[in-house]
Parts: structure tokens; C-alpha cells; sequence
């Protein structure tokens, strides 16, 4: 990302709260436009408004140019399908900035465009012809052979016929005699046909058709053609039948050539002779060959052609896709009455202004233009963009918070603090230091092949782990560290840092899972001792440690997110938000269950043995009552009356008071202006604040709306803290399950001494181990951890009623099309 | 099962009513044509549809553009979506999907008869005819030489077969029968279906018995109007008007008689839904009915997508669609010959 001076010490805080941003009026000379925007596109810093909304997109200024580049990407499209089609790649990006005047360029691609649709139309005419002589290759060989067949069993017949006459005369020898059926050649009826070729699927209908028209008067035969035959009409391979029809009279041939015409069935000249038919084929293989040399030629000159178009696409293409978004960043700037100039309006961060001049300048300068670009900053109350400067490591943290909902300008930014809690959070559900090792590894090889795999387009799926790999390679590190405060290794505990500190009453052990250990070295340095594991009071322990520890994240988070909130009303100079809603709020959540976390720290530290559920509950319920046993310190119970009664204060003080100040501030505005009607200026700055600042002051609705805040936090402070309690419900499901795999698949494998039930036992366990705990118990690990983040840390705080900030750049557009 | 669609429609049907209700929210709305009424080219119509759900289907069409290829590429996106919905469709939906084709099967069938009947090229004929309305054996229409010809060659395979049994005579075919042909293949088209949407039964009954007894009155008040005058008789012109509608029976008693245009208003003016119709044209005027009457159809079809759990919105959807693209053709024609001022005569505001 950008490097930029900052004045101070201290890092950029650049996450803490968007960038600065201010309204800028560009006043640009027309000569010079179109290259101060192109040089405004590769700065990619600004947001044009569209001035020109209410008009529609071919009346405005620039619609020709859009409409020139719109043809001209059309052909760019023409040429890349071709080219593919053709089995050539578009040469790889030149990022040359050659000077590419858009003029030469159309004229250009026109030239090409029509000399590629000629070959092309000559080449199908020419690839036409082809196919025609092919098909009727086909058709003379095969009609050739129903008609050879024919003759053959007609002489075959007629041989027969003739053996029968020579013999003596039987009941079967027919009435008429040969003569009469042979000679008088005028009265014969002299039958006509047709052959050609017919779609497959369509030559049943096809038949159909011709015996009902002709109502039987017809003797088709057809023949299939074995491979697919390319038809010459459309240019697609189809499967086809050779066919030849038989009809008398001049009437069932018309018919049957329309029919023919209709079913989209070739037909070609045909001769009964054998001999014709002899020299046809071999005329016919001779014109084929000549043809496919053509077509050859044709096609090496085609093929030239695309190479050349190839090698320069990419720049073209570059080109065109550029100038199209600069007209369209013109159309959107309004033109001034003289029509010298045009007047753009845009958002911009404060840093970029030295950036954004120069820019104007250079344009200024490269034009030999006389005016210079004029720059001011316009002062509005609109709500600026949010823009945030992020890297390729922080930018998947800050989108898990935009997917709530984009930050309220300069809002403080639950981002930065996402990038510890949320792999955090994460990993206290998905504690163990083996799966953590196995997703560090599979992350690693994403940000080690980073250049190549970003280039390159992936499924969704991977798409998403890839986008979020820093996200995961964080997770995965810190999964491992409480992996190692939980002792698991894929569920296995290993004395890692020292001994257990725990050891057996006597050599056999017999009484350790009865009576217990005793504790002979000193404490388990870091993490759960791993005696633990296997022990009768395992889950009781784990999951009274892990509930606490639940507890105490999450009421260190909700803090987190009011304190957040303190920052915010003081920024945006709201004290009633500081006095009215933060302060009671923190004494409301800290009366209770800071409380709690205070006795929960207390007892882990004297390891006293009181019910803190029965200190929470009785101090609700009789709080004046003698604690008894269960006192953690001294003059518990008067500290216990004083935080009840302050968080009893604490919610009206929420509720009442701001919606009051709310209406007495409103008020007094009103109040202000009220004297002073006829002075202008104070007319002026009344409607300007009537326009823009309060519009309707309803006090209902906003005490209403305090109303239900209130609710919502009181109800929240419970229910949220009650939802922290998932961190240890994951936690201990992910525990569990891997002790399963473990044990029931892997040690019991073991137990079986067999080479075959151990592989098995082994690709079982790897294959649960990944696709259960590697893959779905991150998945849902990740989306508690995501819901802790959106709903209980951030409806502390967020507004997230912002919009993105999405400048004009030539770098996004690039992007965007691939 | 009236009422109890809600419970089980959704197995079959949701996910197509779905489907064609997002159709739907892509129509063209009032300000797309205001702003389409003030292109001053075709091009300008091409890059203002570019932003609508036409744009991939016009993208990549080469610059002198025509009104028949803006027609085409829409008409072809329709057909897209038809497609679309029949592959996914059950019984009975596919049928019903099925039905609303065969107006434009009757069409096609009549455009080629026709066409052959003046010597036209058949595959210029076929280039014209509605894709929807598109079979198999279409182009052997142009074989035959009169009725039972057609009926025995091309029609016994389609699904129109069964509206033939009335107008089968070998007769040789002539413009004055054929038409008389389409008239009672409509009829009969419609009366059909009307029966299927009653077997459905439902609110599918309900609101398409109500759309297809407007187009049967329609179809009859249209058929009066162009019968007047010619030797058709009273008791044929009767025979052409379906059987069900507002309309039927007493008005249809009265539209056979009726001589003039006036007599057909007067006819029309007892119904009440009618009357807003009629009472827009001025006396003797007949140029503006259609528009009215298109209009009217609009708001119907509009109506049919308030209620949930029936087909009609199949129906409603497809002829609207067919309605917008019966404006884009009219705005391009008046763009293209330079009529801007006649540019509102003939457009439907579908929103």
C-alpha cells in the first residue's frame, strides 16, 4: 500500500477509523478531460459523483464515445471468440504503455473485422461446398449400392424366372408370359427418383410424411451413414440416412421435393448407370481434394491473420476497456453553460490532494493547455465514503467487518481489533496444538505460492480459503498456543514443559483413578497438567475451567466494545452518548458480571470452594441474607448491596435521561433562531439547517427508540454473556470428538495386531481427523467466532451504516472484468 | 382443493413461481419507455436496453442495427426463459406451459398457409414465424392443397389436432377460409383450455378463467368487427365465438346481428367491465379499440401476479412479455421511420 509522510511519531493508525475524506470540486478545461481523468484513473483516489443522474444514458454528453467504444469492445469480443475457436491464446498482457490512439485503433479493428468476416464467409462457402460433395459422395456410393443390390437380385430373379420357363410348365408359371411383361417398353411407366440425405432423428417423420402425402404410392429406402456427417446449411455434424425415393408422376414429385425441402434433406443428381456413376465418383474425390487444399490455404491465411490479432488483443482490449470507463467518468461530470468546461464532483481522502493536483497538473501540461485544472475542496454534510487503507493482511479481517455492515464514516473500527479477537475467540473453540500444526501447514502453502495462485482462478471454495489465508494463518497459530494451554495433541497430552506435577501414592497405581494422586513436584508450568487427562474428575475440571474462562473473555470483550463506544461519543463530541449511555452502561455490566469475573479470579487464586451460582443467584434473590460459607472476602455482602443497587440506578439513568436532553436540546435550536426571522443570513442558515441537520424531531420515536436500546442491553448483558458460554461448548465438542477418533478408531485399530486392520484403522482416523475436525469443526468454529464478533462484541458500539468508499481507478476496472 | 394450495404448491410449482416472478420484476417499466420514447436512433434504443435484461442478448450484435434483430434478440430471450421453465416443470404445469404455445402454433400454421397460398419462399416464411409456435414438421405445411390435406399430413401429429375436427372440408384453400380456420382453431384452442385450467381448479381456475374469458370477448368483439361487411352469415360468425365468457351467451346473440361498429359498442356498453373500454373510443371509432383493449389485457395480467399458488402467473408473464416486446418493435419502427410523434399511439405502459 501507498507510503505517505505523517507528521509525528506514532504509526499510522490508519485502521483505528477511516481515512479523512472531503467533497472536491474539480473544474477541468474540456481540451484537457480526458487525459486528466485517465491520469486520475491510474491515481485511483477519487469518487466521482454523477451529476447528471436525471438523465438518461444516451443523452449525455459523451454517449457517441461510449457508444464507438461499446462497437469496438463488440469486435474486441468478435476477434477473442474466434481466436479461441480457432485454438489459439490471446498473447499474455504487454503492460507496454505504448501510446494507443483509440481513433487508429477503430479504424483498425473496422479493417480487421471486415477482412476476418470475409475469409470467414469465404471459407464457408468454400468449407459449403465441401461438405455438399462429401454428402454426395455419400450418396452416390450409397444410393450406388441399393441399386447394384437391386440388380443383382433382379437378374438373380429373373434368372431364376428364366430356369422355371425353361422347365416345364407348372400351376406356378405365371398367366402372362414373359413376352408381355418384359416388351412394349411405351406403355412402361417409367418410374423417377430422388436420393439424398436426411437428419437421423428426423427420418421416420420423414417417411411418415411421404407415404401420406403420396398415400403409399412411394418406396423409399434408406441407408444409415455411419459417422456423423457435417451438414452444409449449418456447419454442425450430424447423424444422417442416405435415402432414394421411388415415385411415379409428376405431381408425387413435386410433393416429395417439397417434402424433401421441408425436412431439410439434401438431394442430388443421381444416375442409374453404373458407369456414370463410376466417373462421378471419381470426379467428385478429385474436386474434394482440390477443395481441401483451398480450404487448407484458407485456413493457414485465417489463422495468420488471428496470430497477428492475438499478439496485440491484449492491448487493444486494455485500451478500449479504459477509454469506455473514462466516458463513462465524463458522462458523469456536469458541463458548464460555456461549454469551455466540465465540473466534476468527487470524494477524495485529505492525503490524496497533493497526488490528485499533481495529477491535474501533469494533464495540464501534457495537453499544452492554457487553463490550468481548478482544485477545491467543497464544504457539504453529506456523509462521506468510508475509506480504509488496508494491506493484504489486514484486508480479510476488515472484510469479515464490512460484511455486517461498512463502518459510519470515521467511526471507530472494530477491524483492528478483530485481527487478535477473532483468531483468538476462534482458537479457544478449536484448541489443539496437532490440528492447528496441520492448518498452519495447509495455510503456509497458500501464502508461500501466493504470486502464483493469485493470478490464477480457483474454485469458490478455495477462492475463499484463499482470500482468507492470513485469517487462517493466524487462527492456525493460535490454535496452537491453546492448544498447548489445553495439553492436546490431536487429544493426546504431553508433558511438554516439565512432569506432571502430580504423581501415584504407591509404585502400582492402583488408587489413582479411586482415590486420587498426590502432588509431588511443583505446579504444571504452563497449561493444563497433562495427569489430568484419563482421570475421573477430567471433565468436571476442564469444563469448569473452560466455562469460567468463557466468562471472562467474554466480559473482557463486551468491555472492549463499550469502551469503543466511550471513543466514538467523545470523537463525534456527543457527551450525552459519554454520560447517558456509556457510563451507566459499563456500571450495569460490571455490577453484574464483572462481578462475576472478579469472584471467578478470586477464587481461582485462594481456591476457595464456594458456589459462585449461588452467590450470583442469592444476591438477586435475598441479597440482606448471610452468605455463609460462601464468602470469598471480607464485606462481601455490603459490596454485593452497592453494585445490585447501582445497577438497579443504572437503568433508568440509560432510559430516561437522554431522550429528555435529546428534546431540550432540539429546542433550543428551534429556540435560537426564532428571534431573528427577517435577518437573511439567519434565514439562510435556517433552511440550510433545516435541509440538512434535524429533520423531523418526533419524541416519541426516539424515546421509543431509547426504549428498546435499553432493553436490549439489559436483556443483552445476560444473554450475551450467557452466549460467551459457546466458547467452551465448541471447545469441549472439538475435545471430544477428537478423543473419539482417537480412541475408537486409532487405538482400537491398534489393538488388533493386524498389518490390514491397522491401515485401515489409520486411513479412517486420517480421513475423520480431516474431514471432520479439520475442515467442519473450522468451519463452525469460525462461524461462532464470527457471531461473537458481529452480535456480541459489535452491538456494543457499531453503527455500520456507512458505504464504501470506491474511487475511479484503472487498477479496480482491470480487475473487475477478469 | 381450493385454498389449500399454500400447502402444497410449493413442492412442484415454487421454485418456477419464483423463477418467473423474478422474470417478471425485469420487465421494462414506465421510466425505461419514457426514456426509450426520446431515443433518437436505434442505436440509442440498443444502449438503453444494454442496462435492462436485454443486454447480453443485444452485446453482440454489429452497429447498423435493425428493428427485425431487436425484435429477434428479445423475442429470442423469451423463449430462453420458456425453455428454461418448461425443462423444469412437472405435470401439470408443463402442460399448462404447453397450452399457451399453441396460440402461436395456430399463428404459424395460419402465416404459412398463407404464405404458400401467395407463392411465398417457405423459408422466408419460417424465418417469420413466432419461435414459440414452432413444431416439427412446420415446413410441410407448404404441401398442402386444402384442409383435409393438412389436417391428414402435418396437423395429426401436432398438438392442434384436435381443434380440426370442425373446419376439416377439401375445400381448396383460399384467404377467406383460412382465416375462418384460424377463427375456429382459436375457439376451439381456447375453449380447451379453458377446460384444463377448470380441471386444475383452484385460484389457477379462478384467474385464468377470468384472463381467458377477456381474450374470448375479445376475440369475438374483434371477429364482429372484422366480419362486418364481408359475406360471411350471421349463423358462421356465431359458430367462431367461443363458448364461455362474458360475453356468452346473450351478447354473443347480439354481436352476430350486429351491422356496424356502433352496434358492436352498443352490444358492449351492458357489460360493465367493457364499458371503460368503450367509453375512451368516440362513436364509430375502431383505430383505438385494440389499444384499449391491449391495455385492459395489461391491467389483468398485472392483477394476476397479486395472488399466489396458481399458474396464471405463467400465462401473465408470457403475455406480457410478449406485450413489451410489441413496444419495443413500435418504438423502434417510429425511431427508424422517423415518426417519434406517433411513438405513444401504440405503447402499452406495462408498470
Amino acid at each position: 500500500m501507498g507510503e505517505r509522510g505523517r507528521e509525528g511519531c506514532c504509526p499510522p493508525m490508519d485502521l483505528m477509523r477511516s481515512e479523512p475524506m472531503h467533497l472536491v470540486q474539480l473544474i477541468i478545461p474540456i481540451e484537457s478531460a480526458h487525459r486528466t481523468i485517465s491520469y486520475l484513473g491510474d491515481l485511483g483516489l477519487i469518487q466521482f459523483k454523477d451529476l447528471n443522474a436525471e438523465k438518461s444514458p444516451f443523452q449525455r454528453t459523451y454517449a457517441n464515445q461510449i457508444k464507438r467504444c461499446g462497437e469496438m469492445a463488440r469486435k474486441l469480443r468478435f476477434f477473442r471468440e474466434q481466436i479461441l475457436k480457432a485454438g489459439f491464446s490471446p498473447a499474455v498482457r504487454s503492460v507496454t504503455e505504448a501510446d494507443l490512439n483509440l481513433d487508429d485503433v477503430e479504424v483498425k479493428l473496422g479493417d480487421l473485422e471486415a477482412e476476418l468476416v470475409e475469409i470467414n464467409a469465404n471459407g464457408e462457402k468454400l468449407q459449403r461446398t465441401y461438405n455438399e460433395l462429401a454428402e454426395y459422395k455419400l450418396v452416390i456410393q450409397k444410393a450406388g449400392e441399393f441399386f447394384h443390390s437391386a440388380l443383382s437380385s433382379a437378374e438373380a430373379q429373373q434368372r431364376e424366372f428364366a430356369s422355371n420357363q425353361s422347365g416345364e410348365e407348372s400351376l406356378e408359371t405365371p398367366l402372362l408370359s414373359e413376352q408381355e411383361m418384359t416388351t412394349d417398353p411405351s406403355k412402361q411407366v417409367k418410374l423417377g427418383f430422388t436420393a439424398g440425405l436426411v437428419p437421423r432423428e428426423k427420418s421416420i417423420a420423414f417417411e411418415r410424411i411421404l407415404f401420406r402425402a403420396t398415400r403409399g404410392n412411394v418406396f423409399l429406402k434408406q441407408a444409415v451413414v455411419d459417422n456423423p456427417v457435417t451438414d452444409p446449411v449449418s456447419g454442425e455434424k450430424v447423424e444422417k440416412n442416405v435415402f432414394a425415393v421411388f415415385f411415379s408422376g409428376e405431381r408425387a414429385k413435386n410433393k416429395i421435393l417439397k417434402i424433401c425441402d421441408a425436412f431439410g434433406a439434401n438431394r442430388y443428381p443421381f444416375s442409374e448407370d453404373l458407369g456414370k456413376q463410376a466417373q462421378m465418383i471419381t470426379e467428385v474425390s478429385g474436386r474434394l481434394s482440390e477443395l481441401k487444399t483451398t480450404i487448407d490455404a484458407g485456413l493457414v491465411h485465417r489463422g495468420n491473420l488471428l496470430q497477428t490479432i492475438g499478439e496485440q488483443f491484449e492491448r487493444w482490449n486494455f485500451l478500449v476497456r479504459r477509454e469506455k470507463s473514462i466516458y463513462h467518468t465524463l458522462n458523469m461530470l456536469s458541463i458548464d453553460v460555456t461549454k469551455k468546461c466540465l465540473v466534476a464532483e468527487g470524494w477524495s481522502p485529505v492525503f490524496a490532494t497533493k497526488q490528485i493536483q499533481d495529477a491535474l497538473h501533469r494533464a495540464t501540461q501534457d495537453c499544452n493547455s492554457q487553463v490550468d485544472a481548478i482544485f477545491q475542496v467543497l464544504h457539504t454534510r453529506e456523509m462521506p465514503p468510508t475509506y480504509f487503507q488496508t494491506n493484504k493482511f489486514t484486508s480479510a479481517f476488515q472484510e469479515i467487518v464490512d460484511a455486517y455492515g461498512v463502518a459510519k464514516y470515521q467511526e471507530a473500527n472494530p477491524g483492528v481489533y478483530t485481527i487478535v479477537t477473532f483468531p483468538f475467540l476462534f482458537a479457544v473453540m478449536f484448541g489443539d496444538w496437532g490440528h492447528g500444526i496441520c492448518l498452519l501447514l495447509g495455510t503456509l502453502y497458500f501464502i508461500i505460492r501466493e504470486k502464483k495462485l493469485s493470478s490464477q482462478k480457483l474454485g469458490d471454495i478455495m477462492e475463499m480459503t484463499f482470500g482468507g489465508r492470513y485469517v487462517i494463518l493466524l487462527m492456525s497459530l493460535f490454535s496452537i498456543y491453546t492448544g498447548f494451554i489445553y495439553n492436546e495433541f490431536f487429544s493426546v497430552p504431553f508433558e511438554f514443559f516439565s512432569r506432571s506435577a502430580y504423581s501415584c501414592r504407591d509404585l502400582s497405581c492402583s488408587e489413582a483413578t479411586t482415590v486420587g494422586l498426590i502432588k509431588a513436584r511443583d505446579t504444571y508450568p504452563f497449561g493444563v497438567d497433562p495427569a489430568w487427562y484419563g482421570s475421573r474428575s477430567e471433565l468436571p475440571f476442564l469444563n469448569s475451567m473452560k466455562m469460567k474462562m468463557s466468562i471472562l473473555l467474554g466480559v473482557a470483550q463486551m468491555n472492549l466494545g463499550i469502551i469503543l463506544s466511550y471513543f466514538n461519543s467523545k470523537f463525534f463530541g456527543n457527551s450525552i452518548n459519554t454520560w447517558f449511555q456509556f457510563i451507566p452502561q459499563m456500571i450495569f455490566l460490571n455490577s453484574l458480571f464483572g462481578y462475576l469475573s472478579v469472584l471467578v479470579i478470586i477464587k481461582w487464586c485462594t481456591g476457595s470452594k464456594a458456589d459462585l451460582y449461588h452467590v450470583m443467584i442469592y444476591m438477586f434473590l435475598s441479597p440482606t441474607d448471610e452468605i455463609g460459607e460462601n464468602q470469598l472476602f471480607p464485606g462481601q455482602k455490603t459490596t454485593q448491596l452497592v453494585l445490585l443497587l447501582l445497577a438497579f440506578v443504572s437503568v433508568p439513568w440509560m432510559l430516561l435521561p437522554k431522550p429528555f436532553l435529546l428534546k431540550l436540546q432540539h429546542d433550543r435550536h428551534r429556540g435560537q433562531y426564532a428571534p431573528l426571522p427577517d435577518s437573511e443570513e439567519s434565514l439562510q442558515s435556517e433552511s440550510n439547517q433545516d435541509s440538512h441537520g434535524h429533520e423531523e424531531f418526533e419524541f416519541s420515536e426516539i424515546f421509543v427508540h431509547q426504549l428498546i436500546h435499553t432493553i436490549e442491553f439489559v436483556l443483552g448483558a445476560v444473554s450475551n454473556t450467557a452466549s460467551y458460554l459457546r466458547l467452551w461448548a465448541l471447545s469441549l465438542a472439538h475435545s471430544e470428538l477428537s478423543t473419539v477418533f482417537y480412541e475408537k478408531v486409532l487405538l482400537l485399530a491398534w489393538g488388533y495386531n493386524n498389518v490390514i486392520i491397522i491401515i485401515v484403522g489409520i486411513i479412517i482416523f486420517i480421513c475423520a481427523t480431516v474431514g471432520v475436525l479439520l475442515v467442519m469443526e473450522t468451519l463452525s468454529a469460525f462461524l461462532h467466532a464470527l457471531r461473537l464478533h458481529w452480535v456480541e462484541f459489535q452491538n456494543k458500539f457499531y453503527e455500520g451504516d456507512g458505504y464504501k468508499f470506491y474511487p475511479y481507478s484503472f487498477a479496480l476496472i482491470d480487475y473487475e472484468e477478469e | 382443493m381450493y385454498g389449500f394450495e399454500a400447502m402444497t404448491f410449493n413442492i412442484h410449482g415454487g421454485y418456477l413461481e419464483a423463477i418467473v416472478r423474478g422474470h417478471r420484476s425485469g420487465l421494462l417499466t414506465a421510466a425505461d419507455y419514457n426514456n426509450l420514447c426520446q431515443c433518437e436512433t436505434l442505436e440509442d434504443i440498443k444502449m438503453h436496453l444494454s442496462a435492462t435484461e436485454y443486454g447480453p442478448y443485444l452485446q453482440n450484435e454489429p452497429s447498423p442495427l435493425h428493428t427485425t434483430t431487436i425484435v429477434e434478440k428479445c423475442t429470442l430471450k423469451l423463449v430462453d426463459e420458456y425453455k428454461q421453465m418448461l425443462c423444469q416443470a412437472t405435470e401439470p404445469l408443463s402442460t399448462f406451459l404447453e397450452y399457451i404455445t399453441y396460440g402461436h402454433m395456430i399463428d404459424n400454421v395460419v402465416l404459412i398457409v398463407t404464405g404458400t397460398l401467395h407463392e411465398r419462399d417457405v423459408q422466408e416464411l419460417l424465418e417469420k414465424c413466432h419461435p414459440l409456435g414452432m413444431f416439427d414438421s412446420i415446413a410441410t405445411l407448404a404441401v398442402a392443397q386444402n384442409m383435409k390435406e393438412l389436417y391428414r399430413l402435418v396437423l395429426v401429429d401436432t398438438p392442434l389436432a384436435p381443434y380440426f375436427s370442425e373446419c376439416i372440408t377439401s375445400e381448396d384453400l383460399d384467404d377467406m377460409n383460412i382465416e375462418i380456420m384460424r377463427n375456429t382453431l382459436y375457439k376451439a384452442y381456447l375453449e380447451d383450455f379453458y377446460r384444463f385450467c377448470q380441471k386444475l381448479g383452484g385460484a389457477t381456475a379462478e384467474i385464468m378463467s377470468d384472463l381467458l374469458a377477456f381474450e374470448a370477448d375479445r376475440r369475438a368483439v374483434n371477429i364482429t368487427i372484422n366480419s362486418i361487411g364481408t359475406e360471411l352469415t350471421r349463423d358462421d360468425r356465431r359458430k367462431l365465438y367461443s363458448s364461455f365468457g362474458l360475453l356468452y351467451p346473450y351478447g354473443h346473440e347480439e354481436l352476430a346481428v350486429s351491422e356496424d361498429i356502433d352496434q358492436v359498442r352498443a352490444v358492449m356498453e351492458k357489460y360493465p367491465p367493457y364499458q371503460s373500454i368503450f367509453s375512451k373510443l368516440s362513436y364509430g371509432e375502431s383505430q383505438l379499440l385494440d389499444k384499449a383493449f391491449y391495455e385492459e389485457e395489461v391491467k389483468r395480467l398485472c392483477l394476476a401476479f397479486e395472488q399466489q399458488f396458481h399458474y396464471g402467473v405463467f400465462f401473465a408473464y408470457m403475455r406480457l412479455r410478449e406485450q413489451e416486446i410489441r413496444n419495443l418493435m413500435w418504438i423502434s419502427e417510429c425511431v427508424a421511420q422517423n415518426q417519434k410523434s406517433r411513438v405513444h399511439d401504440s405503447v402499452v405502459f406495462i408498470f
